[in-house]
């Protein structure tokens, strides 16, 4: 391979550029445009050019020369026919299609398409949820075509598999809160109020809304990638060939061991964050643990736990229908199914914390002991 | 290519004592191969001869267990990451299933590796992806589509855009035609034989529709029994007494294409 090169020969009356060598994307000096540059301004004088010495040329090489050219055949060339067809098929090149301008509303279309979008989601949502309730009701009259096999799939996925970790963050909850308000009771010297604070606020506030955040990351997004894969292979066609109902197979048995699942998760991590305040607090402030335990279920009613399982059952419901709902929206791309899942866990805890602030409005009356 | 001078350059490909094997399973056994400048080679075999597995040690996606493969002479595998990433933008590929990057339009795509080389202004990008789009005979309107808009016959042409547009001297093709009905197929086959005659790079493929290999392919390389079978012409393939080969080519269809080559 030899590199390109301009030669220039002064005649009588014009000036001839020889050129010569690989007019090749590898071979071409760098840099490329300083080349060009040279070019451009021998072809201001319109000079005769002889082409014949290039060895190669690709279409690099080709639509340098053009452009140098001001787009243009020049008055005297001399080629052989291969690389003056190239050239010919760089002259037909067709400009691309300009780019969409921006919108001038823009400040006005964007924030419309937003709600737009949202009111799509909102729509589909509840699509999916009357689609789901047709589906319990054809399962009410047809109890063999129960997908047991998948709920039970996907509750040892999203419940059993989840123990380990919810546990581990329900306990150093636990113990950072004990470890916290023990400090400032103390000043009070309201030792032994660290058992209501704990109880209340692990069962009725801290243990549901962890574990929704743990679940929505964990299994939500686990449940949208996989709905969504499964759009961008055409699984769910396949399955719609089947005759295999998409929702009844895939969506019902996710958002329903979700529902399962959570109040279970919510109660294990509850007990994993009392555990830990407990160890916590005896070491802190010696608080026994038999008197502990005996105090708890005195100054915590029942109803915190009630409350706590209900928050679990709604937020599994929640986030069951969100993953799954995002996932069907997948598009056959790798980007979109990055934003869809991305969607799908920050829609998950938002609407958790949303819920749970509903939950604390409506239930203010309730298990507060006074 | 006749060159005044006794120098050579190095051939495109060239496979030395090549083995493969995924754990127990040998799938190679001493290959040895060499692809010359300017030929267009098919690698016919059976179901898990192991023909994309080759492909794949050639491209360098795959180490082999033993033997090397050496590109215009230089060893695919270098450890130099410099010299490999050059050797790598000498040749192209095209994937079985296009491999088109689902998150970037036509356009971006085939600019992709133009503007990996950080070499080229933005205006020249423009216009040697109109020039590609145009030999693979697209239209420029069709730069703003993404890969998931595009019908199978598209998506082949737009990959083989991409995979032309460093200007390879060789391209690797894995099953070109497949998925594309016989009437595409047949333009894809002109198409690449049109480009291979004007760009001169040379091709190695992997293909199982007969009418591809035999509309395309300059030599055949037969691959069974762990090995290299027979390679040649494709009369010197057929004449081999294999039964593989016997099998592949049985057909009358064969014969007649091969014929209708010769005219």
């Amino acid at each position: 391979m030899s590199q390109a090169t301009i030669e220039t020969q002064p005649r009588i009356d014009s000036l001839r550029v020889l050129l010569a060598g690989d007019w090749t994307l590898a071979t071409l000096p760098q840099p490329i445009a300083g080349f060009e540059l040279r070019l451009r301004e021998l072809a201001r004088a319109d000079p005769g050019w002889d082409l014949l010495a290039i060895t190669r040329l690709d279409s690099v090489g080709a639509i340098l020369l053009w452009r140098s050219w001001g787009r243009r055949w020049p008055s005297s060339l001399a080629v052989s026919d291969s690389h003056r067809s190239l050239l010919a098929r760089v002259e037909a090149i067709q400009p691309a299609p300009p780019v969409p301008a921006r919108e001038p509303l823009a400040w006005l279309v964007v924030p419309g398409r937003l709600s737009l979008t949202a009111i799509d989601n909102l729509a589909g949502m509840l699509a999916l949820v009357g689609q789901l309730v047709l589906d319990l009701l054809y399962l009410c009259t047809h109890p063999r075509d129960a997908p047991w096999r998948e709920f039970s799939a996907n509750l040892y996925k999203s419940g059993a598999q989840a123990l380990p970790v919810t546990a581990l963050i329900g306990f150093l909850i636990g113990i950072v809160l004990s470890y916290l308000s023990a400090l400032q009771l103390k000043a009070f010297g309201a030792d032994v109020f660290i058992v209501n604070l704990l109880g209340i606020s692990i069962v009725r506030e801290l243990g549901p809304v962890l574990v929704a955040v743990l679940v929505a990351g964990r299994s939500g997004s686990a449940m949208t990638a996989q709905i969504g894969v499964m759009r961008v292979t055409e699984e769910i066609d396949a399955l719609a060939t089947m005759g295999v109902s998409r929702s009844l197979r895939l969506i019902l048995p996710k958002v329903a061991a979700l529902a399962v699942a959570m109040p279970l998760l919510v109660i294990w991590c509850s007990a994993a964050g009392i555990l830990g305040g407990m160890i916590s607090a005896h070491l802190q402030m010696d608080l026994a643990y038999g008197f502990f335990l005996d105090t708890l279920p005195r100054v915590v009613p029942v109803a915190n736990v009630w409350i706590g399982l209900g928050k679990g059952l709604t937020f599994g419901l929640l986030i069951g229908l969100i993953a799954c709902h995002f996932g069907l929206r997948v598009k056959p791309n790798t980007e979109s199914l990055s934003a869809q899942t991305t969607t799908s866990v920050v829609t998950s805890i938002t609407v958790a914390i949303l819920v749970d602030a509903v939950f604390a409005v409506v239930t203010r009356g309730l298990g507060i002991p006074l | 290519m006749s060159r005044p001078l006794a120098f050579r350059e190095p051939p495109p490909i060239q496979i030395r004592g090549l083995c493969t094997q995924f754990d127990q399973v040998v799938i190679h056994r001493d290959i040895d191969l060499v692809v010359e400048t300017g030929q267009m080679l098919g690698l016919v075999g059976g179901s898990g001869s192991g023909k994309t597995t080759l492909l794949r040690a050639i491209v360098g996606l795959l180490a082999p267990s033993k033997g090397s493969v050496s590109l215009f002479g230089h060893p695919v595998l270098d450890s130099n990451p410099l010299r490999r990433r050059d050797l790598r933008r000498r040749f192209g590929m095209l994937f079985q299933q296009g491999a088109l990057f689902s998150a970037l339009s036509v356009f971006d795509n085939i600019a992709f590796p133009l503007r990996e080389l950080r070499l080229l202004d933005e205006a020249l990008i423009r216009d040697l992806v109109l020039l590609k789009l145009a030999m693979v005979e697209l239209e420029p309107r069709h730069c703003r589509l993404m890969p998931a808009e595009l019908s199978g016959g598209m998506v082949k042409r737009v990959a083989l855009a991409r995979a032309l547009a460093l200007e390879p001297e060789l391209l690797v093709l894995d099953e070109p035609t497949a998925g594309l009905d016989p009437d595409r197929s047949e333009n894809f086959v002109k198409l690449l034989k049109t480009l291979q005659q004007e760009l001169r790079f040379t091709v190695v493929m992997v293909t199982h529709d007969l009418a591809t290999l035999l509309g395309l392919a300059t030599r055949l390389a037969v691959l069974a029994d762990h090995g290299i079978v027979a390679s040649g012409t494709v009369d010197e393939v057929l004449a081999v007494d294999h039964p593989f080969i016997q099998n592949f080519f049985a057909s009358g269809q064969v014969r007649a294409l091969a014929a209708g080559r010769a005219d």
